[in-house]
């Protein structure tokens, strides 16, 4: 299988997976709550119902409304196609990297923030304000993490830092390791817009974000919103999960090694979706100016992790 | 005379021809003149410039033209690198002056404020080639006046460009005294005040004298480069200027501060001890948060640029701070890359703030006002404007695929670069900077999505922004220009490398810090490589393919009215201004910001316990000014004051000083 082939196969595998992660994160929650839930594939039929809708746009929306859904999506697909997640071998190192990554993330909030405020509503304005505050308080942490991670491989290069993790098992669990993992966790959350930092099952007024800046969107635009953010939070999850449990990726572009990678791939986020809800279940929302302090603690913990690893290289 | 020699002689030739046209062309065709002269004289110091940076060296002695010293002239591969950027900001600014300073534009400009301009211009392209003390001196001097002038153009509109001024004048000239002080000192120390005697003196002089020299210097060109706590007349200046006067300065001007320090600290000192970086990086790390804080909750357009021109310089200084620590640590491969970083970050900024000033002034032409505030629902009334400030803003919040993303790149990894053996210090300093950057870039992308948020997109909040109509056709094509410009560094960095290479040998800061043909660009001694020809084609490609498929396929969008909760329709008052958007920012950083903040509330007269009226009111002022510079210049005034009670106009009193001065010279002399 050509480079490039794997790298369509991943970025299939997580748009396909993506609204099924929600749908199973839904499961567990509502389990966990005691009750029945939806089915596993109700994302999937929420998708398909909301893309045969038409959609309405507020009535002083540009283009920059109708433009970024697809942005969004765009850079959605790309990370998912050119990071790690099958193969340490993608087609694109030079996208590959895990700034690039968190720039391109960045990129897509961005394109939502300024839809958000294309709308000219209150609640756009909002939302977009909230998420680019929390955004610009998460970066630091994000890039202390990947600090902490390049020291292992040399480079910031995903695919050498996975390789390096798969080729040396017990050099993955460090104590160094362990604390990035918390605080890129702690990123994660804020990232992808979970609880304890927004509650994405909200619409009140005084807790939205995400919601607040995609209120506006409906039909074909809300299906790509809605596909777009489940994709986001799967393509963060399996980055989490192949940074610190290197296990199972494959090192070479062979079809039975790609094959294996993705059976493990899906249970590695089914496992991490699944502590996530059930994490979620307990958490409560924290207050907008409380989300600084959890931020504040993420960094510190991606402080430790770097001096840590210096300390005991 | 070569190439080199022949394109800078045409570059002064016709600024002499601008500056002669500027006074002397009717009205109706001054800015046309101006413009096309300026233009002109940014693409020959640019052609200067390529040829430089290419490899053709230049120099020339003309010992007549000045008493005493002379003037020295050369061209290295670093005076390259700058003329091109110099170069390059004046061809696009001039093409918009040709509007903006035009009659369609934002009212003609006066025929000084013109004339000035091409010498100005021509200031700017001869300080990267003077070779000698006096030679760059004057050239600073008459860069420093030239811009005072331009930046007093419209003096008689508004009491704030007075003060602008006045700030401006004080610091430049501060700085000039220090930078004077500073490479005086280094050329009596040297025995020989060309660049070529310091350079071979500099590794031999003793840690004090190159110590105070670089301490002055810095002082100096920090404050020309507008780093913070030197900041202040930054965001005065660049906001009262006409606006492609703010363009050239924040974009060219403040470049050879950078400059300066590189000249200074890497080439004619020869690098330094680690404290010199460490300070450095200090400047640096303060000026890129305190910056780009200031911006994220400016209210007004011109400011807010202005500040994230302190955050970028900022950036730059980290990148250069970076370099000199690593040479200083025995890693000259890492520092080529840190240098690389600052200087493809100072051509980066070139490209995108005089793209993002040149739309600040199409806005100001088009609504009268900079006030993010009232602005709003411009992107309906000039998209062309909307789409450039588009571009400039993806650059300047340092987002993959814009330009500022490569070098803000390239810095990280430089930054992230381990070597044990180079010491606690380093250690620790690494991990703080990459936050700082981190941090910086998060609350830079809050800003500029402020910015093109709450300034081009929604519904107008006045009923100027409402009446906008788009920019003449040569303010589009400058700012046109820019655009291009910085999707070129933006996909294709990877072709300034064999100029970043000559720079880096010349200043032995390792051998080619950035490698890899058109699409990927690998560092030496780093094992990252980036692409960003393949970030550009694959976030475009996808979503232009995309939505070219969703049109072909789904059905049209249907407007109607956005969700009012039922109550009513929406007004523009209901939208989020700029204000709003920063305050959760402004919020989490108030101990930093300190702003003031006042309720009043009246009540009627027949009850304390009825409110009438609330009136809440909300200042941001620059905490360094308040804290530094007024009790500075309250004492200075008292000093002032006081010492009037020396002059009181007696003749006798005036005498005895003198005997008094002559007595205190005599016994000094005694004495020694």
């Amino acid at each position: 299988m050509s480079a490039w082939g794997a790298a369509a196969v991943q970025a299939v595998l997580v748009a396909a997976v993506a609204p099924l992660l929600i749908g199973f994160m839904r499961a567990v929650r509502a389990r966990l709550e005691g009750r029945a839930g939806g089915r596993l594939v109700q994302p999937w039929r929420d998708l398909r119902k909301q893309l045969r809708k038409e959609s309405i746009i507020p009535a002083d929306a540009g283009v920059f409304f109708t433009a970024a859904p697809v942005v969004l999506l765009a850079t959605s697909v790309l990370v998912a196609a050119a990071a790690p997640y099958l193969s340490t071998r993608g087609p694109l190192p030079g996208v590959a990297d895990l700034i690039v990554v968190v720039g391109l993330l960045l990129l897509g909030a961005v394109a939502l923030a300024l839809a958000g405020l294309d709308t000219g509503t209150a609640f756009g304005g909002m939302g977009a304000s909230r998420e680019m505050t929390i955004a610009a308080l998460v970066e630091p942490t994000l890039l202390l993490s990947v600090f902490a991670l390049s020291t292992r491989s040399g480079s910031t290069d995903l695919g050498a830092i996975v390789a390096a993790g798969a080729a040396d098992t017990a050099g993955a669990f460090t104590p160094a390791s362990a604390l990035a993992a918390a605080a890129l966790a702690i990123a994660t959350l804020a990232e992808a817009g979970r609880l304890p930092v927004d509650n994405p099952a909200t619409h009140l007024e005084l807790t939205m974000v995400h919601e607040a800046m995609v209120l506006e969107y409906s039909g074909r635009d809300l299906a790509l919103v809605e596909w777009a953010a489940a994709m986001r939070l799967t393509i963060l999850l399996g980055l989490l999960a192949n940074l610190f449990i290197p296990w199972g990726v494959a090192t070479s572009l062979h079809p039975l090694a790609i094959a294996v990678a993705v059976v493990v791939f899906v249970a590695k986020l089914a496992v991490l979706g699944g502590l996530l809800a059930a994490g979620e279940v307990f958490a409560a929302k924290l207050r907008l100016f409380r989300i600084p302090e959890l931020l504040a603690g993420s960094f510190v913990l991606g402080l430790l992790a770097v001096i840590t690893s210096a300390v005991l290289a | 005379m070569n190439q080199v020699g022949s394109a800078l002689s045409l570059a002064f030739g016709l600024a002499g021809v601008g500056a002669l046209a500027g006074l002397v062309a009717p009205a109706r065709w001054r800015s046309l003149a101006a413009g096309a002269a300026i233009a002109a004289v940014g693409a020959a110091g640019a052609a200067a410039g390529f040829a430089v940076v290419s490899g053709t060296g230049w120099q020339v002695s003309l010992p007549d033209l000045l008493p005493l010293a002379g003037v020295s002239l050369s061209a290295d591969a670093l005076a390259g690198w700058f003329l091109l950027l110099i170069g390059g900001v004046a061809a696009v600014v001039g093409v918009y002056t040709v509007g903006y300073a035009g009659r369609s534009g934002h009212g003609p400009a006066s025929r000084a404020a013109l004339a000035v301009l091409p010498v100005f211009v021509a200031a700017m392209l001869l300080v990267p080639v003077a070779a000698s003390v006096s030679t760059f001196l004057l050239a600073w001097e008459l860069m420093a006046v030239t811009s005072l002038l331009l930046v007093l153009g419209e003096h008689r509109h508004s009491p704030a460009v007075r003060t602008a001024g006045l700030w401006y004048a004080a610091m430049t000239q501060a700085g000039f005294v220090a930078v004077l002080l500073g490479l005086v000192w280094l050329a009596a120390a040297a025995g020989g005040e060309s660049f070529a005697v310091i350079r071979a003196a500099g590794p031999g002089l003793s840690p004090v004298v190159a110590g105070g020299v670089f301490l002055l210097c810095v002082a100096g060109f920090a404050s020309k480069a507008g780093a913070v706590p030197l900041h202040p007349w930054l965001p005065r200046a660049h906001a009262e200027a006409p606006s492609h006067v703010s363009a050239l300065m924040s974009a060219a001007m403040v470049k050879l501060g950078v400059y300066g320090i590189v000249r200074v600290g890497f080439d004619l000192l020869g690098g330094g001890p680690r404290w010199w970086w460490l300070l450095l990086g200090g400047l640096g790390a303060v000026s890129a948060l305190y910056g780009i804080l200031q911006a994220a909750v400016a209210t007004d357009l011109k400011r807010l640029l202005a500040f994230s021109t302190s955050e970028n310089v900022g950036l730059i200084l980290l990148g250069l701070a970076a370099a000199g620590l690593w040479a200083d640590a025995g890693q000259p491969a890492v520092a080529g890359v840190a240098l690389a970083a600052a200087l493809l970050h100072a051509a980066n900024h070139a490209g995108f703030k005089t793209l993002l000033f040149c739309g600040a002034g199409s806005v100001l032409r088009a609504t009268g006002t900079r006030d993010l505030d009232v602005l709003g629902g411009l992107s309906r009334r000039m998209p062309a404007t909307t789409l450039l400030f588009t571009v400039g803003a993806l650059g300047a919040a340092a987002l993959p695929p814009g330009n500022g993303f490569v070098s803000e790149w390239l810095l990280l990894q430089a930054l992230l670069h381990r070597a044990p053996a180079a010491g606690t210090v380093i250690t620790v300093a690494a991990p703080v900077a990459v936050a700082v950057v981190a941090l910086t870039a998060g609350i830079g992308v809050a800003a500029y999505v402020k910015a093109l948020g709450t300034g081009f997109l929604a519904r107008p909040r006045s009923t100027a922004a409402a009446s906008a109509v788009e920019s003449p056709p040569s303010m589009l094509a400058g700012m046109g220009l820019a655009a291009v410009v910085c999707a070129g560094l933006a996909v294709a960095p990877a072709v300034s490398a064999p100029a970043l290479d000559r720079i880096a040998t010349g200043l032995n800061a390792g051998t080619a810090p950035l490698a890899g043909g058109g699409v990927d660009v690998r560092l030496s001694g780093i094992a990252s490589t980036i692409s960003p020809l393949w970030i550009a084609v694959g976030v475009v490609g996808l979503a232009v393919g995309y939505a070219a498929a969703a049109r072909a396929l789904g059905r049209t969008r249907r407007r109607a009215a956005a969700w009012d909760c039922g109550d009513g329709p929406l007004t523009p008052r209901m939208e989020y201004t700029a204000t709003s958007f920063a305050e959760p920012l402004q919020r989490v950083f108030d101990n930093v910001l300190a702003p003031e903040q006042d309720v009043d509330v009246t009540h009627p007269a027949e009850s304390a316990y009825l409110v009438r009226a609330v009136q809440y009111r909300r200042r941001l002022p620059d905490r360094v000014e308040a804290r530094l510079y007024r009790p500075l210049i309250a004492a200075a005034d008292t000093v002032g004051r006081a010492a009037r009670l020396l002059a009181t106009g007696s003749v006798h009193r005036y005498l005895a000083y003198m005997l008094g001065a002559l007595v205190a010279v005599l016994v000094a002399g005694v004495i020694r």
